[in-house]
C-alpha cells in the first residue's frame, strides 16, 4: 500500500448526480465507480435506511465477524500489536538502546532472538518497540483524515451547488498527488520531522476518499424522508447532519478508515525508508528498514524482522476491514 | 434453408410430433435451494402440459414457485444453489433433465424460447438489440453475420417496432419499455421455438403497453402455432389470454382447469380468495375480501395443507379421517369436470358452495 | 463526444492550475531559505545570494513567483537547476526510462492481475479462488519498498536471475522494478476482476443469454466479460498515470535513473525547480490518463452518454 493508489476496494460511488459537474470530476476513483465495482455503493444503500434496519445491519454483521477466520486472525494480529504498542516491556525486557558495537549485525541466535542492529543493540527489543510510533502515527493520521472528511463532505454533499463544486474541485487537485509524493515533498521542506509532523503530511495529502464517502452518503440521503420531516420540524442544520444524515455515513467510512489505517503506516514506514520521515533517535521500523537497506548481503534479517513487523500490522488492519465490508455488505456473501 | 426464410417461416422447421400430443410435458418436478440457512423447498412436485398452439398459465404469488420451476424446465437455474430434485421434462417426448448439457443448450432458443419480466435488465446492456437478436441465428444455425441482420431486422419489424432497419443498431436503454419487451420477444421468436415461456411479461409494463404486448404475443401465437406457457401473478392478463391455468401455491399447484372453470367456479379456497380480491363490475359497492396473512416462508412451509393457516375453511378439530387440514397434505386430485383438479381436502364442497352462492 | 471532451479539457485546466499551484507553494513558500539550502554547507557572499533571489524570483509575492513560472512553463521553460542544466533537459532525458518501469509494470498488472481476476471469479469459492484471495491481500499488505528488498533477496541474491540495480541490461532490467512497481495495483486488478465477474455472473442478461442457448463460453466470455472489464480497463487505463507519479520508491530501490529518483535527489538537495517541473509533469500525467480513461468508458460502456 506504499505507493498510494486510491484503493478500488474503497472507491464509493459518487451518488452526486444533482451536480452536473460531477461527470466531469478527474479522479481515477471515478473510472471504476460508474458501475459501483466494489461493495461500498451496496453498502451505502443498506446503510441508507432508517434506525430499524442499522441495528439489524450491526447485529448482522457481528454475527458474520465471529463466524469469519480472517476477522479472527486480525484481530488477534491487531490486538497483539496494539499491547506492543502500549506496553513494549510485556514483550521484551532488554533495553532497546542498550548496545554494544562488538556485537555489530550479528545474526539470530537464542541469546538474541532477531540478532543484534549494526550498532549492536538487541534487534527484537527495538522491533517490538517500533510498533508503538507506528501505531500512533496510524491513528492519529486517520482520525485527522477522517475529521477533514467529514467535515468537508458533509459541506459539499449537504448545501450542493457552487460550495460543492469548489469543494470538488480542491479535492480532485489533492487527488492529482500521490500519497507519498506528495507527503515526500511536504515533509522535506518542514525543519522538524516528528511523529507530529509526518501525521500532519499524510493527513494533507489523505484526507479525500473519506470525504467523497460522507460527501455521497450525505447527497443520498438528505433527500430522504425522516430527513425532510426532521428540516420541517425546524431542526437545525448541524443537529440534522449530525442526527440524522451522519450516521448513515459511519459503516462505509468504518471500513474503509479500517484499511486505510494499513495504508497510512505503510506510508509512514515509506517515508521514514526514504529519509524524509521520522529521524533518529525514533525508534521506527522504517529507519531499521533504512539503515539496513545497503546489508541485504550479509546482514538480510536487520531488513527481514522490522519489515515483517510492518507488513503483519498493515496485514491486521487489511483483513479486520475486509471482513467488515464482506460483513456489513450482505449482498457479497 | 437459409435464416431469413426460417425467421419468417410460418411452419415449424422439424416434424411436428404427433399431431394432439403435447409439445412440453413436464411430470413432478421438484427444486429445492440449498442456502447456508438451509433447504427451501421452492417447486414440490408439480406436472403440466402444453400442446401445441395452447396458452397456459401458471398463475402465483411472488415465491410460489412459478418462476422458479420454468427456470428449471428451461435449464437456467442457478446452480447451486438451485437444485432440481426430481421429475422429468419432456420437450417432444425427449426427457431434457436427463440429456447431456450439449442436448438442453441445442433446444434453448429453436425448441423452447423464455421471455423475462424486465427487459432492461434481461438484455445485454452493451450490445445492439440487432446484435443480441442476431446472436440467436449465428449460434445455432451459424449464419452469416449479414445474413442474421437481415433477419433481425425483418423479426423488429414482426413485432411490430417502427424503423426497424434504423433501430436495429440501437441499444437496449435506448428503447421505452414496451419496445424493449418486443425487442426480447423478437429474440425469443427468432428461431420459431415450439414453446414460448414468458415469465411474468407485463409487469415491467405500464397497463396500456401490457394489452399492447399481450395482444402480440397472441397474434404470433396464431401466426406460429407455439405453445405459450405464462407465469404471472395477474389475473387479468390469465382471465383474457390463457386456455388453462395452474395456481401455485408454496411450491405446490393447488388448482388445474381451464381458466373459464377455475375463474369462475373455485374448487380450491386460495383460488377462491384470489377471485374475491379482486374487483369485478358485477360487485361493484361490495368490500373486497384480501386473503388474510402471508405467503409461507419456504424453508418452513406449514405441515399439511400448506394453505391451512390462512385458509377460511381449514376444518382442524373434529375432520374426517385423512382430512385433517393441519396433519393430512391434500393431493391434487379431480373434481368437477374432466380434466379440473384441485389440491383440498374439501374440493367437492368448495365448487358445490360457491356455485351455490353465487350464481354465475 | 467532441464537446464533451473539449469540456473535459477545460475543466483539467483548474485542477492542473491548483496541483502546481500546490506543488509550487509547499516548496517556495514554507519555512526554510531556499538560497540557504541551495549552497548547502559553502558560505556566500550576499552579493551571490542577491543575485541568486533574483534569478529564482525569491523576493516576489508568491502568487508572481508562481505566475512568472508557469508562463515559462508554457513556453516549455522549466527552469533549470542549482548547477544550471534545464530541467527540461532532466525530464527529456529520464522520462523514457520511468515510461517503459511504467509500461513493463501495466502489461503485468493487465496480465497477471487479469488473469488471476478472471480464473477466480468464474469459480467462486474454488480453491483457486481462495489462493487468489489471500494472496492478493498478503502483497497489499507488504509496503512496496518491503516487496522490492524481498524481489531483490529472492531473484538478485538466493537465485541471481534478474538485475536488481540499474538498467543496463536494457528491457530485461525492468522486469523485476516494473513487477514490484505492478503488485499493488495487480492485486487491485485481480479482486476487482473477480468480485465485477462474480456480480456480472447474477445479471439478468446473463440468464438471458443461456436462455438463448448460448455455449457457456459464449455465455462468459462475451457476455458477462465484456461487462465485467470496463471497470477494470478504465482502473488499469488511469492507473498509468499513478504508476508514473508512484515510481519514486521502486525507482529509488532498483537504482533507477528515472523521473522518480530525480525527484528524490532533487528533493534531498531542495531543488525547488527540478521537483517542481517533474511533479507538475506527474499530475499532468496523472489528469490526461484519467481524461484517456473517461473517453474511453464512453466507448466501452453505450449506456454513457456524455450530452
Amino acid at each position: 500500500m506504499t505507493e498510494h493508489r486510491s484503493d478500488p476496494a474503497l472507491r464509493t460511488k459518487d451518488a452526486g448526480g444533482s451536480d452536473p459537474l460531477d461527470r466531469e470530476v478527474i479522479h481515477r476513483d471515478e473510472a471504476a465507480d460508474r458501475t459501483g465495482d466494489w461493495a461500498e455503493t451496496t453498502l451505502e444503500a443498506k446503510a441508507a435506511g432508517p434506525d430499524i434496519e442499522e441495528a439489524s445491519l450491526w447485529s448482522d454483521a457481528w454475527r458474520s465477524l465471529r463466524k469469519n477466520p480472517f476477522f479472527i486472525v486480525g484481530a488477534l494480529l491487531l490486538a497483539v500489536f496494539l499491547v506492543m504498542a502500549v506496553f513494549p516491556q510485556l514483550f521484551t525486557d532488554v533495553d532497546p538502546r542498550e548496545c554494544d558495537l562488538a556485537r555489530s549485525a550479528e545474526g539470530p541466535s537464542a541469546a538474541a532472538w532477531f540478532g543484534y542492529d549494526v550498532q549492536g543493540c538487541d534487534y527484537y527489543a527495538n522491533v517490538v518497540y517500533g510498533a508503538r510510533v507506528s501505531v500512533t502515527i496510524g491513528f492519529l493520521a486517520m482520525l485527522g483524515t477522517l475529521a477533514i472528511g467529514v467535515l468537508v463532505g458533509s459541506l459539499a454533499g449537504y448545501y450542493g451547488g457552487w460550495i460543492d463544486s469548489v469543494l470538488a474541485r480542491i479535492t480532485d487537485i489533492f487527488y492529482g498527488l500521490p500519497l507519498i509524493l506528495g507527503a515526500f515533498i511536504l515533509l522535506s521542506v518542514l525543519p522538524e520531522r516528528g511523529v507530529v509532523e509526518v501525521s500532519l503530511a499524510l493527513i494533507v495529502f489523505g484526507w479525500m476518499t473519506s470525504m467523497r464517502l460522507v460527501r455521497s452518503t450525505v447527497v443520498s440521503v438528505k433527500e430522504a424522508d425522516y430527513v425532510q420531516a426532521a428540516r420541517a420540524l425546524g431542526a437545525p442544520t448541524r443537529r440534522i447532519l449530525v442526527r440524522h444524515i451522519l450516521p448513515n455515513a459511519i459503516a462505509p467510512v468504518l471500513v474503509y478508515s479500517t484499511i486505510f489505517i494499513g495504508t497510512l503506516i505503510a506510508a509512514e514506514a515509506t517515508l521514514t525508508f526514504l529519509g524524509i520521515g521520522l529521524q533518529l533517535p525514533e525508534i521506527s521500523w522504517g529507519l531499521q528498514i533504512n539503515s539496513a537497506q545497503n546489508r541485504l548481503r550479509d546482514a538480510a534479517h536487520l531488513i527481514f524482522f522490522p519489515s515483517l513487523f510492518l507488513s503483519l500490522t498493515v496485514l491486521s488492519f487489511i483483513l479486520i476491514g475486509d471482513a467488515l465490508r464482506d460483513a456489513l455488505d450482505p449482498k457479497l456473501r | 434453408m437459409i435464416p431469413t426464410s426460417t425467421a419468417l417461416s410460418q411452419t415449424p422447421s422439424s416434424p411436428a410430433p404427433l399431431p394432439g400430443a403435447p409439445v412440453l410435458e413436464v411430470e413432478d418436478l421438484s427444486v429445492e435451494f440449498r442456502t447456508p440457512k438451509g433447504v427451501v423447498r421452492a417447486v414440490n412436485g408439480i406436472s403440466y402440459e402444453v400442446n401445441p398452439g395452447e396458452t397456459v398459465a401458471i398463475l402465483g404469488e411472488s415465491g410460489s414457485g412459478k418462476s422458479v420451476s420454468v427456470q428449471a424446465v428451461m435449464g437456467i437455474l442457478d446452480s447451486p444453489p438451485g437444485f432440481v430434485t426430481g421429475g422429468r421434462v419432456l420437450f417432444e417426448g425427449r426427457d431434457l433433465l436427463g440429456a447431456s448439457a450439449e442436448e438442453q443448450r441445442a433446444v434453448r432458443g429453436p425448441g423452447i424460447s423464455m421471455i423475462f419480466q424486465d427487459a432492461l435488465s434481461s438484455l445485454n446492456p452493451v450490445f445492439t438489440v440487432g446484435h443480441q437478436i442476431a446472436e440467436m441465428f449465428r449460434a445455432h444455425q451459424g449464419t452469416s453475420r449479414k445474413e442474421a441482420k437481415e433477419a433481425a431486422i425483418e423479426l423488429l419489424d414482426r413485432v411490430r417496432i417502427p424503423a426497424a432497419r434504423e433501430r436495429v443498431n440501437a441499444y437496449p436503454h435506448q428503447f421505452s419499455g414496451g419496445m424493449r419487451q418486443r425487442v426480447m420477444i423478437a429474440m425469443a421468436l427468432a428461431l420459431n421455438p415450439k414453446v414460448l415461456i414468458a415469465d411474468e411479461p407485463t409487469t415491467a409494463l405500464d397497463v396500456t403497453v401490457q394489452a399492447q404486448i399481450m395482444e402480440l404475443l397472441k397474434d404470433l401465437q396464431r401466426d406460429t402455432g407455439m405453445g405459450l406457457l405464462l407465469i404471472t401473478h395477474d389475473l387479468g392478463v390469465v382471465n383474457e389470454v390463457a386456455d388453462r391455468v395452474l395456481v401455485m401455491y408454496a411450491g405446490n399447484v393447488v388448482e388445474t382447469g381451464t381458466v373459464d372453470e377455475v375463474f369462475s367456479d373455485p374448487s380450491h379456497p386460495y383460488t377462491e380468495g384470489l377471485m374475491a380480491s379482486v374487483p369485478a363490475v358485477e360487485d361493484k359497492g361490495k368490500r373486497l375480501q384480501p386473503i388474510v396473512g402471508t405467503p409461507p416462508d419456504l424453508s418452513r412451509i406449514p405441515p399439511g395443507c400448506s394453505f391451512h393457516p390462512r385458509c377460511p375453511r381449514r376444518v382442524l378439530e373434529g375432520a374426517p379421517p385423512g382430512k385433517n387440514c393441519q396433519d393430512d397434505i391434500p393431493l391434487l386430485l379431480p373434481v368437477g369436470t374432466a380434466g379440473r383438479a384441485s389440491a383440498c381436502h374439501y374440493r367437492k364442497e368448495v365448487l358445490r358452495a360457491r356455485s351455490a352462492g353465487t350464481p354465475a | 463526444m467532441g464537446r464533451y471532451v473539449a469540456r473535459r479539457l477545460l475543466l483539467t485546466i483548474p485542477v492542473l492550475i491548483g496541483a502546481s499551484f500546490l506543488i509550487f507553494a509547499m516548496v517556495y513558500a514554507l519555512p526554510g531559505d531556499p538560497i540557504r539550502a541551495l549552497a548547502g554547507d559553502r558560505p556566500l557572499s550576499p552579493a551571490v545570494q542577491a543575485a541568486l533571489r533574483d534569478e529564482y524570483n525569491l523576493d516576489d509575492p508568491l502568487w508572481l513567483q508562481y505566475a512568472k513560472y508557469v508562463w515559462g512553463l508554457l513556453q516549455l521553460d522549466f527552469g533549470t537547476d542549482f548547477s544550471g542544466r534545464e530541467v527540461w533537459d532532466i525530464i527529456e532525458r529520464r522520462l523514457p526510462v520511468t515510461a517503459k518501469l511504467a509500461l513493463a509494470a501495466v502489461i503485468f498488472e493487465a496480465l497477471i492481475g487479469l488473469a488471476a481476476g478472471i480464473l477466480a471469479g468464474i469459480r467462486r469459492g474454488s480453491f483457486f479462488d481462495n489462493l487468489v484471495l489471500v494472496t492478493t491481500t498478503l502483497i497489499v499488505s507488504i509496503p512496496v519498498f518491503v516487496l522490492g528488498f524481498v524481489a531483490q533477496y529472492l531473484f538478485g541474491l538466493r537465485i541471481p536471475i534478474f538485475p536488481t540495480s540499474g538498467i543496463r541490461d536494457g528491457w530485461y532490467s525492468y522486469l523485476l522494478p516494473g513487477l514490484v512497481l505492478a503488485s499493488l495495483s495487480l492485486a487491485y486488478v485481480a479482486r476487482l476482476t473477480r468480485t465485477s465477474l462474480a456480480e456480472n455472473l447474477r445479471q439478468d442478461y446473463v440468464r438471458t443469454a443461456r436462455a438463448k442457448g448460448l455455449k457457456p463460453s459464449v455465455v462468459i466470455g462475451k457476455h458477462t466479460l465484456r461487462n465485467s472489464l470496463i471497470p477494470v480497463v478504465t482502473f488499469i487505463g488511469a492507473d498509468i498515470g499513478a504508476l508514473m507519479g508512484g515510481a519514486i520508491v521502486t525507482e529509488t530501490i532498483f537504482n533507477i535513473p528515472g523521473l522518480g529518483r530525480a525527484v528524490y535527489d532533487a528533493v534531498l538537495r531542495q531543488e525547488g525547480a527540478v521537483v517542481v517541473g517533474i511533479v507538475t509533469l506527474f499530475v499532468f500525467f496523472y489528469i490526461f490518463f484519467n481524461l484517456v480513461v473517461d473517453i474511453l468508458y464512453a466507448l466501452l460502456d453505450p449506456r454513457i452518454r456524455y450530452d
